[in-house]
């Protein structure tokens, strides 16, 4: 995932790399000194890196991560971490990678989709140290993959919106066009229409999964067409201070930002990475794990709805809850058929369920979603 | 939404946000005038939203919060401006390293501050101002900050153009040679400009952290900083055509995302790339008309000047 995108504009975007490669190394802040130095480690202590490809403070996706860290480190007085951010995707993560190994980390996990060959380069030399790359598709014997069903969680944020908006026309601020968030906005779809036949989804991209800027700018946008329910699935909470600020509602990502936008908030589809991080460095400790991929999603307690704010009406919070239920329990299958490509092709037909490999390559819009992918 | 109607939405959206980069834009421009070429500004902003953010969080107020980001930003750019003018320091490596500075102290500062809510700007209409024809919604229903923004444009452009001390600055960076054989004092006019130019860098991140987009996030200003230098330089350093360049990108900005939300089939590519290509477009043609008064950069940008050195 591209998450450095700086627009540059300027005479000197020549040494823009040079910098922002200074920089990031500026921002690497390794929580504590690595004891590696001093002496073979103990073997009790499971030393844990974590690679983030944004800074901690971008309140988002490497936000929610470095909070499953810190809970880590509360839940098992046996776990060591550190963590890097802002760390490149590509060459310069297979030397920071390299680093980890010989300094005698046992596990490490890589957060962002375009570390993976440097994973996997780096894994090869370093058979002993196990590594976990979210949201990739390679593997090996110490390499596992691991990612979240959001679709899930996206499906009933959609069915809040269907539900509440009087227009029928919501609006969803999306990031890059990759089939995660193509997959994430026609869920929200299904489940908006699942409440409200009639209701469309208006697409705006804003190419960045960071700039509270743009996403706000996308977010007006999307009002000023008519949209009264505002999603998003970029990192920052702009896009609820822009409805706030309107009158409008709106739903937040990747952790609970109610706090910026008190009157517009609904909920926010949100991971906890916890649930993945626990189980994991107990299997490693125990020398039960096993390379394998994991794609779980609400009934793992991976993927969760932040709780619904007092805007959504009781009855509401009931039909959710039992959505809810319905999807933990495998009886809803969320891009379950009938429903329709955005061009009126069918996709699915009654009773036909697309394989996850169908969903991870999944790159049309469905049936109500207004706007085009960007080829 | 008709025509009349949807311009004045556009062009409201514009003014909004074309201020960071007109503020950032007109202290940029004042120290270029007199010498001093600032590529710091990228770090000076973000060291102005965060100590805007945080004033504002712990003070209770947003004008603690726009107070603290003045004075902090323009605290840090005394770390630019007194090696470039006392010690003669490169000043294109001075200034980059005050982006790689003014960012890392941000993020690490920071820390504590996201996910926080502090007061913030909130829409003020002037009143009778905001019930003139078009003007009134684009220019008078914004907030503070905005107002601020032109008033400075007006100060700025009056500073530079009427006023001796401007007319004194700006001979610092065109011939500071002759600017000292009349008994101006170079350096401390050089200073006293990159000063300034961090305190509009500051106010220019308290926009952002205080009024656009109310909260704290690492690395927030998103590139604007440069943006605001190259303004400058497509400008040919006149204030107003640097205003007309801030609001015209801004507009620009927000456009490509109406394009999308009314549903038009564009190229987001190519939507993404409007406000730069309008932007430098219309600069060019500007340049060419009888606006065309000043456009070349101060003759001394960006070298140093040493009395016992003689060119």
């Amino acid at each position: 995932m591209f998450r450095h995108l700086f627009k540059l504009f300027t005479l000197f975007s020549s040494l823009l790399p040079a910098f922002m490669m200074l920089s990031s190394c500026a921002g690497q802040a390794p929580e504590q000194a690595s004891p590696g130095s001093e002496g073979a480690p103990t073997p009790q202590v499971l030393k844990v890196a974590f690679l983030y490809v944004g800074p901690v403070g971008d309140a988002g996706w490497s936000w929610a991560y470095d909070q499953a860290r810190k809970d880590l480190e509360q839940q098992f007085p046996w776990v060591e971490t550190t963590y890097l951010e802002s760390v490149p995707e590509g060459a310069g993560a297979e030397r920071v990678l390299t680093q980890l190994a010989e300094k005698g980390y046992d596990l490490v996990f890589a957060t962002s989709f375009g570390y993976m060959d440097p994973v996997i380069q780096v894994a090869e030399r370093y058979p002993g140290v196990t590594f976990m790359h979210c949201s990739g598709y390679k593997r090996a014997a110490n390499v596992g993959t691991y990612f979240g069903r959001m679709y899930q969680a996206k499906y009933l944020a959609g069915f809040i919106a269907g539900s509440m908006s009087e227009t029928g026309k919501l609006g969803y601020v999306a990031p890059h066009p990759i089939p995660e968030v193509i997959r994430h906005i026609n869920a929200f779809n299904l489940g908006a229409r699942a409440a409200n036949p009639l209701a469309t989804v208006n697409v705006v991209w804003t190419n960045s999964w960071f700039d509270p800027g743009k996403e706000k700018e996308a977010a007006l946008a999307l009002l000023d067409a008519g949209a009264d329910i505002i999603a998003t699935g970029a990192d920052s909470a702009a896009p609820l201070q822009a409805a706030q600020g309107r009158g409008a509602l709106a739903m937040g990502y990747d952790s609970d930002g109610r706090q910026f936008a008190p009157q517009a908030f609904l909920t926010a589809p949100v991971w906890d990475w916890s649930v993945i991080y626990r189980e994991v460095v107990q299997q490693v400790r125990n020398g039960t794990w096993k390379s394998s991929d994991s794609w779980t999603g609400m009934e793992s307690g991976l993927v969760k709805l932040a709780p619904l704010s007092d805007l959504v009406p009781p009855e509401l919070q009931e039909a959710v809850a039992q959505k809810q239920e319905a999807i933990v329990s495998g009886e809803l299958k969320v891009f379950a058929g009938p429903w329709s490509w955005q061009d009126g092709s069918p996709a699915f037909a009654q009773g036909e369920l697309p394989t996850d490999q169908q969903l991870l390559a999944m790159n049309t819009f469905a049936q109500g979603v207004v706007g085009a992918v960007p080829r | 939404m008709d025509a009349l109607n949807a311009a004045e939405v556009m062009a409201a959206a514009a003014v909004a946000s074309g201020t960071p980069i007109l503020l950032a834009g007109l202290g940029e421009l004042v120290a270029e005038r007199a010498g001093v070429l600032n590529l710091g500004v990228e770090g000076m902003m973000l060291v102005g939203a965060l100590a805007g953010f945080a004033g504002a969080h712990l003070g209770g107020n947003v004008w603690v919060g726009l107070t603290c980001a003045a004075l902090a930003a323009g605290l840090f750019a005394l770390l630019h401006a007194l090696p470039v003018v006392l010690f003669r320091v490169d000043q294109v490596v001075s200034g980059l390293a005050m982006v790689i500075l003014g960012t890392g102290i941000a993020s690490g500062l920071g820390r504590g501050f996201v996910g926080q809510v502090a007061p913030s700007f909130s829409r003020l209409p002037v009143p009778w101002l905001s019930e003139l024809p078009f003007l009134g919604p684009v220019f008078f229903r914004q907030d503070m900050l905005v107002y601020f923004s032109l008033l400075l444009l007006l100060l700025v452009s009056l500073f530079l153009g009427r006023s001796r001390p401007g007319l004194e600055l700006q001979v610092c960076g065109e011939n500071p040679a002759l600017a000292d054989s009349a008994g101006l004092r170079v350096g401390l006019f050089r200073v006293l400009a990159t000063l300034w130019g961090g305190v509009m860098a500051g106010l220019a991140g308290a926009y952002l952290s205080l009024a656009d987009t109310p909260s704290w996030v690492d690395g927030m200003t998103a590139g604007r900083g440069w943006i605001a230098i190259a303004m400058v330089i497509f400008s040919g350093w006149t204030p107003w055509r640097l205003a007309l360049g801030a609001w015209l990108f801004g507009g620009m900005v927000a456009v490509q995302f109406h394009i999308q939300a009314l549903g038009f089939d564009a190229n987001v590519y190519i939507l993404k790339m409007l406000p730069y290509v309008c932007t430098l477009l219309v600069l060019l043609l500007a340049s060419r008309g009888p606006w065309s008064r000043f456009m070349g950069a101060p003759a001394a940008l960006g070298r140093p000047y040493a009395r016992e050195e003689r060119d």
